[in-house]
């Protein structure tokens, strides 16, 4: 095989990566926030003395599966769950669906908890000063809170964001074709381990580009400290 | 009728009694000033009458909005939230440690509460701000943001934060505490000149000598009631009680 047809198949496999990637991060940069909120929940009420927010139990408890099981046990669970527990056929591009919908409810896990130690890091002052101000719940949080905890969650988000590039390959684990089952089919037919090599060059890659960028919005919000 | 009314205001944390039925009103153009030791339940007063904590019984109101009274059982009852942003848009608050909110700029600072609160005319704000801003001594600071500059300047544009909503009376909680004795009589200047103007404004302090000159009328809290309230010159020079002398020894000066 000649390496500009292997460039081909692998570039191919990589549009499908960065769909993962891209999807996830759709997904997952929002409900990731619904997470941290549902977690920091106070609503609750008294069982004997005690008192209980099951709605934030509930959140700690989605938080701890998703982080505490590996993400390709999730994979092959969302992909294989509605036959095993349903007796519902497959779909042939239900692969994707179920890659997308496990990337998306683990990352969100992972968010959840760093928006969350993002908006627990703020000090009370700023709630303070917004509440005698005015504003409002929706207001206090958009304008103060949301702003100035982007900057401070930028490392760990970076560090997620840079995990999820490298995970993507684990959507091989339930068939799904991205880079990585392209490289690894490559290898296999030509037996050779250029196309491991080019793939990894081409992870790398992605990931330089990902820490310049996310490197430029740090120093753009580096306007202040607080 | 007293612009702020606070009767009889109790409020416990878990087992501690802080204000055992402390009443205080102020009157317009007044500057009260009070003082007292540490755990006397002076912050607290003022946060409970800025709504920022709430009390379990006593009457709270502005002017003629009531914020809070008792109700049959003696307990404090809440007015809706209409009435509670009614009655917030006649005061403000400067903070002991400023609270100004450092991703904006001085300018951004002043400006965005008129604007997104009382919704008023972005341009109006604007001329608003920087005159006020230009009143406290930062004018060329507009476009910086609060960790380039100093503590007293930082609590200045606090100050320019609240006066830009009109409020009708002002609290300070320790304006200078967290200030430096160089920094700190920058910012007494701006509520001593604020005072000349007959701003309605209740301080919280530890500075006695400011207290005595600038405030027309200064009250002694301590374990959460009342102890001494006069003219300001007659209780610091001519404490009538042990408790105040007693606390007023410690600041010979």
């Amino acid at each position: 095989m000649d390496f500009s047809t292997m460039m081909g198949m692998l570039g191919g496999g990589f549009i499908a990566t960065l769909q993962i990637f891209f999807l996830t991060l759709l997904g997952a940069f929002p409900l990731g926030l619904l997470v941290a909120f549902l977690r920091m929940s106070d609503w609750g009420f008294c069982v004997r003395g005690i008192r209980v927010h099951p709605v934030s139990l509930i959140a700690q408890f989605y938080i701890s599966i998703m982080r505490g099981t590996p993400l390709m046990l999730q994979l092959l669970v969302i992909y294989f769950g509605p036959y095993y527990l349903f007796g519902q056929p497959l779909a042939d591009d239900y692969r994707f669906t179920a890659t997308i919908v496990a990337f998306i409810l683990n990352y969100a896990a992972y968010f959840a908890e760093i928006y969350r130690s993002g908006i627990q890091s703020i000090p009370r002052g700023q709630y303070e000063a917004a509440q005698v101000l005015g504003y409002t719940r929706l207001q206090t949080f958009s304008r103060i809170i949301f702003p100035q905890m982007a900057k401070r969650i930028l490392p760990p988000i970076t560090n997620e964001v840079i995990t999820l590039v490298k995970d993507t390959s684990l959507a091989f684990a339930i068939g799904f074709v991205e880079m990585f089952t392209v490289a690894k089919s490559i290898a296999a037919s030509q037996r050779t381990m250029v196309a491991f090599i080019v793939a990894g060059v081409i992870y790398y890659i992605a990931n330089l580009v990902i820490a310049f960028v996310m490197n430029r919005v740090e120093k753009k919000m580096d306007y202040y400290h607080d | 009728m007293s612009i702020v009314s606070l009767d009889h205001i109790e409020k416990r944390f878990d087992d501690d009694e802080v204000l055992r039925g402390i009443s205080v009103h102020v009157e317009k153009g007044e500057t009260v000033a009070i003082i007292g030791p540490s755990g006397s339940g002076k912050s607290t007063l003022l946060r409970c009458a800025t709504l920022l904590e709430t009390f379990d019984a006593g009457r709270l109101a502005y002017d003629d909005v009531v914020v809070a009274e008792n109700n049959a059982e003696g307990r404090a009852l809440y007015a809706g939230k209409q009435v509670q942003r009614q009655a917030k848009m006649k005061f403000g608050l400067v903070f002991q440690n400023f609270n100004l909110f450092p991703h904006r700029t001085v300018l951004q600072n002043v400006m965005e509460p008129p604007v997104l609160v009382q919704k008023r005319d972005k341009a109006e704000v604007e001329i608003h701000a920087r005159e006020l801003i230009s009143r406290m001594g930062l004018t060329g600071k507009e476009d910086l943001v609060p960790c380039e500059l100093s503590g007293g300047q930082q609590q200045r544009v606090a100050i320019a934060r609240a006066l830009c909503l009109n409020p009708e009376v002002l609290f300070f909680d320790e304006p200078t505490s967290a200030l430096d004795p160089e920094l700190t009589q920058e910012v007494l200047k701006v509520i001593r000149d604020l005072a000349a103007e007959h701003m309605t404004m209740v301080i919280v302090t530890h500075e006695m000598s400011f207290a005595r000159d600038v405030a027309d009328r200064i009250v002694f809290m301590d374990g959460g009631v009342v102890v001494e309230e006069g003219p300001a010159k007659d209780v610091i020079e001519h404490p009538r009680h042990e408790r105040t002398r007693a606390f007023l020894s410690k600041y010979e000066n």
